[in-house]
């Protein structure tokens, strides 16, 4: 057992932090959340020049096919830095539907660029009255000489503003909640019939709701088999899970040492408030906490690209679990214990305290997965 | 024991609701029904109408235009009210500032504000926190010296809620550094049009304009603004504390906020069916309702023994509490309920006069923003952790 980062593991999570401590100041991170673009076209562009676009793709790709730990290295740094680039939306799962449903062409017309930086893909699997259950699809594609025509709702797609590959998936047969008969499509944002309406997040990043307007697809848009999407979204997803919750490691880490860096400074009542036994208790339940959530997301790295299997299943829906509620929980410590600045925009805290918030409504949130691994529980 | 209204209790609930369907405007119990935002003017506009009916200020004896209601009524109005989506008055005039200035003023400055505040003609905040005093509030520096006829005041108070709003600010200025801090600060009625006096905006996490910091540099403020005797104010200061602490509860607001959260969890779907039939959403609901309800009975035993003579002491720091996580539950099962929708920030929407079309509905847009706000709760007025500490000396003796 052995559970350090090897040394290739360690130079990746140390460049990813040198380049988010060089470029992603608190104050620069407003700026770009609040330009059209909503992240820095030039961070990207440095994270792509580093080879780090590439790092879960094959060597033709320019990557080294990087596994659940190397994407979780990269992930946790960038939730330090609360980066807004669609790392998470663009490689890990807008390349991963593509990688495992898509067929030679397809790869080829979009994985090059997705690993070079060059394109950024965005996935939109959710709809108005789906919840986060994602067999729940109402939006149809009907069969349309060659290709399919495309109606319907996809909601708070992230990085979909921004987008030039959009991974939906619509409904080709079966109905509102079956898992048989959702299909997925490569959808270009510009294709006629597609409007975006594109909006901030409570978090700083953006998204877009995506209404399809009878949009008309070519054949050759379909990834993988008609109607039998449902396992590669599940397993995609997974992987997106975990990814997902090394990125909160790293915002509860920054959480926790500015609160604590906070207990020690303020003093009121002429001692630093860190000599207050109930804040003292509450900042160890916070490191604990983040304790619990690093071994949940180390444990969700560790079986992120293996196969599938309801063991690798519960193991996500836990770690998940876990992350979501230890997010919340210190989320509202740490604003608690700040007082007042806490609750200031201008203070760096509340924006990690929103992201923690805000990653537990992305993939599903505590109760869903909480519910989802009880389906699961094993008879001992 | 006896559980229920007296009739004369009775018939005022009646008179309340008739006054209620009457004269509430509709557009304003929207916007407080579904956590819209208010503006300035709607609150003068509405507190006209209370005032015309003699219902402002109900902590103020009658000789100054108050009217007398006993704690029950004032419950029943406070349960009523926030059950139409009558909006919270802004407290700092006619709940903070005023029962001070009737308890511890002179008949000047009772003739001068108090028909103010009831004509609404002036809007106050309050000027008690400063970047080095929150929960020690007493470490207070903003210095006032005296100089003939007047104080000079200079410092700076900080968190001051809807100060770009007022006229007027009461401040605890410190008067005298060479006691003990509790015993050099006085009560200062401070016109915000005063030369150098200057408001900044400070934005919370949820994009509110809502506190701000106020600073002084050399206001000049004549010496009859002092209420009280100089140095004194600390005692003031806390009398004002405890009227502050009994609204901070929110019994009603939470009931308000419950019956919002059922209705937008019938609405809302989970696996095709209602979030109010989901078993995991409607036991989390259930909690947080049958905490409530045991939390409202607490909130009546306390206000029975006021009636009966007593004193609500420590008690309305318990009641504190346990009513603003109550509330806090509520605004975060609010968030959960919407799922997805909780990650969009559409400010236009939580307009009331938006007219294009939602993302979602419109119950669902302020949702979030709501309950990052809605952690101030747990802050302000003296934070839980602040109110345990007076529960666990005054009532425990620990
Ligand atoms: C089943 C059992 C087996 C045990 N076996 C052993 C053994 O094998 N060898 C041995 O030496 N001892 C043993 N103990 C004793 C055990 O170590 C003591 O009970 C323990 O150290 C607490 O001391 P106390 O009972 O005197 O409680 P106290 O120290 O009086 O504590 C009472 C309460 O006050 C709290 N408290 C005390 N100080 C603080 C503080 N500074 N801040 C916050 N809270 C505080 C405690 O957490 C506790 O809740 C055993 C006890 C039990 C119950
Ligand atoms: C939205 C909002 C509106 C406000 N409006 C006003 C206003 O209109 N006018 C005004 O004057 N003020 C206002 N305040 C200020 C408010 O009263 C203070 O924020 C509050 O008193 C806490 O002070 P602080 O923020 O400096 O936190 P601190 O006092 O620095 O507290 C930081 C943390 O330490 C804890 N702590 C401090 N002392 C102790 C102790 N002895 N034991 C245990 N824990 C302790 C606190 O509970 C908190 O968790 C407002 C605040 C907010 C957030």
């Amino acid at each position: 057992m052995d559970f350090q980062l090897n040394e290739e593991q360690q130079m990746l999570q140390d460049t990813v932090a040198r380049l988010v401590r060089g470029e992603y100041s608190f104050e620069k991170r407003l700026e770009f959340s609040e330009t059209e673009l909503g992240f820095s076209a030039d961070f990207w562009r440095q994270l792509s020049e580093l080879g780090l676009t590439a790092v879960p793709f094959s060597e033709e790709l320019g990557g080294f096919g990087g596994g659940g730990v190397d994407v979780q290295s990269v992930m946790t740094e960038l939730g330090r830095g609360l980066c807004l680039e669609p790392y998470l939306q663009s490689v890990i799962f807008g390349g991963g539907l593509i990688g495992q449903a898509g067929n030679d062409n397809q790869k080829e017309q979009w994985l090059a660029g997705i690993a070079s930086g060059e394109l950024k893909a965005a996935v939109g699997l959710q709809e108005p009255q789906s919840f986060y259950d994602l067999n729940n699809v109402e939006t149809r594609a009907e069969k349309n000489g060659e290709g399919y025509l495309l109606n319907g709702r996809k909601t708070v797609v992230i990085g979909g503003h921004c987008a030039d590959v959009i991974v939906v998936s619509a409904r080709t047969s079966g109905d509102t909640s079956n898992a048989d008969g959702i299909s997925l499509f490569a959808l270009t944002p510009d294709t006629a019939g597609v409007e975006r309406r594109t909006y901030p997040t409570i978090d700083g990043a953006k998204g877009c709701d995506i209404t399809l307007n009878n949009v008309h697809v070519g054949a050759d848009a379909l990834l993988g088999e008609e109607g039998k999407a449902a396992d590669v979204i599940e397993y995609q997803t997974g992987r997106a899970i975990a990814a997902l919750c090394a990125e909160a490691v790293g915002v509860m880490e920054v959480s926790n040492d500015l609160t604590l860096d906070y207990l020690k400074q303020r003093k009121q009542f002429d001692v630093p408030i860190g000599k207050f036994q109930v804040l003292q208790h509450r900042m160890v339940d916070m490191m604990s906490e983040l304790e619990q959530a690093r071994s949940m997301a180390i444990l969700a790295a560790s079986v992120a690209d293996s196969e599938q299997s309801d063991e690798r299943r519960r193991v996500l829906a836990a770690a998940k679990n876990v992350v979501g509620r230890a997010g919340q929980f210190i989320s509202e410590s740490g604003i608690q214990m700040h007082g007042g600045i806490g609750m200031s925009w201008e203070y760096n805290f509340a924006h990690y305290a929103k992201r923690l918030i805000g990653i537990n409504h992305q993939l599903g949130d505590d109760d869903f997965h909480l519910e989802h691994y009880a389906s699961l529980l094993q008879a001992s | 024991m006896d559980m229920n209204y007296t009739a004369d209790e009775l018939a005022f609930r009646d008179e309340v609701r008739t006054f209620l369907d009457e004269k509430l405007p509709e557009d304003i119990a929207t916007k407080v029904k579904s956590f819209k935002k208010l503006s300035k003017e709607d609150h003068q506009r509405w507190q006209k109408i209370l005032a015309e009916k003699g219902w402002y200020a109900t902590h103020w004896p009658e000789e100054y235009g108050g009217v007398k209601w006993t704690p029950v009524q004032k419950h029943i109005w406070d349960e009523e009210s926030c059950r139409y989506g009558v909006p919270r008055s802004i407290p700092f005039g006619v709940n903070m500032v005023a029962p001070v200035i009737i308890k511890f003023g002179n008949e000047e400055q009772k003739q001068k504000y108090l028909p103010r505040i009831l004509s609404g003609e002036d809007w106050w905040c309050q000027g008690y926190s400063e970047p080095g005093a929150g929960s020690d509030l007493a470490s207070v520096k903003t210095r006032a010296v005296r100089e003939g006829d007047h104080y000079i005041v200079n410092g700076q108070k900080t968190w001051t809620t809807l100060g770009q709003h007022a006229n007027m600010i009461f401040c605890l200025v410190r008067t005298n550094t060479e006691v003990k801090k509790q015993e050099g600060i006085s009560f200062l009625l401070i016109d915000m049009n005063t030369p150098g006096i200057t408001v900044r905006p400070i934005i919370t996490l949820d994009g509110e304009h809502e506190v701000n910091e106020v600073f002084f540099q050399d206001v000049k403020v004549p010496v009859e603004n002092l209420v009280g005797e100089e140095d004194k104010g600390w005692t003031y200061a806390k009398y004002l504390l405890t009227y502050e602490r009994t609204g901070l509860a929110g019994i009603g607001l939470s009931k308000a906020a419950l019956s919002h959260l059922k209705r937008l969890a019938s609405r809302r779907l989970k696996n095709g069916k209602p979030l109010l039939e989901d078993p995991t959403f409607s036991q989390r609901i259930a909690k947080v309702e049958i905490d409530l309800t045991a939390a409202a009975i607490s909130n009546l035993r306390i206000i029975a023994s006021v009636e009966g003579g007593g004193m609500p002491g420590a008690e309305s720091s318990m009641l504190k509490v346990k009513g603003t996580e109550i509330r806090q539950s509520i605004s975060d099962l609010a968030r959960r309920a919407i799922g997805p929708y909780a990650l969009p920030f559409v400010e236009e929407e939580m307009n009331l006069d938006y007219e294009g079309e939602f993302l979602s509905d419109s119950d669902a847009a302020p949702l979030s923003a709501y309950y990052f706000n809605n952690r101030k709760l747990s802050i302000f007025g003296g934070s839980n952790e602040i109110q345990k500490n007076i529960v666990s000396k005054m009532i425990l003796g620990l």
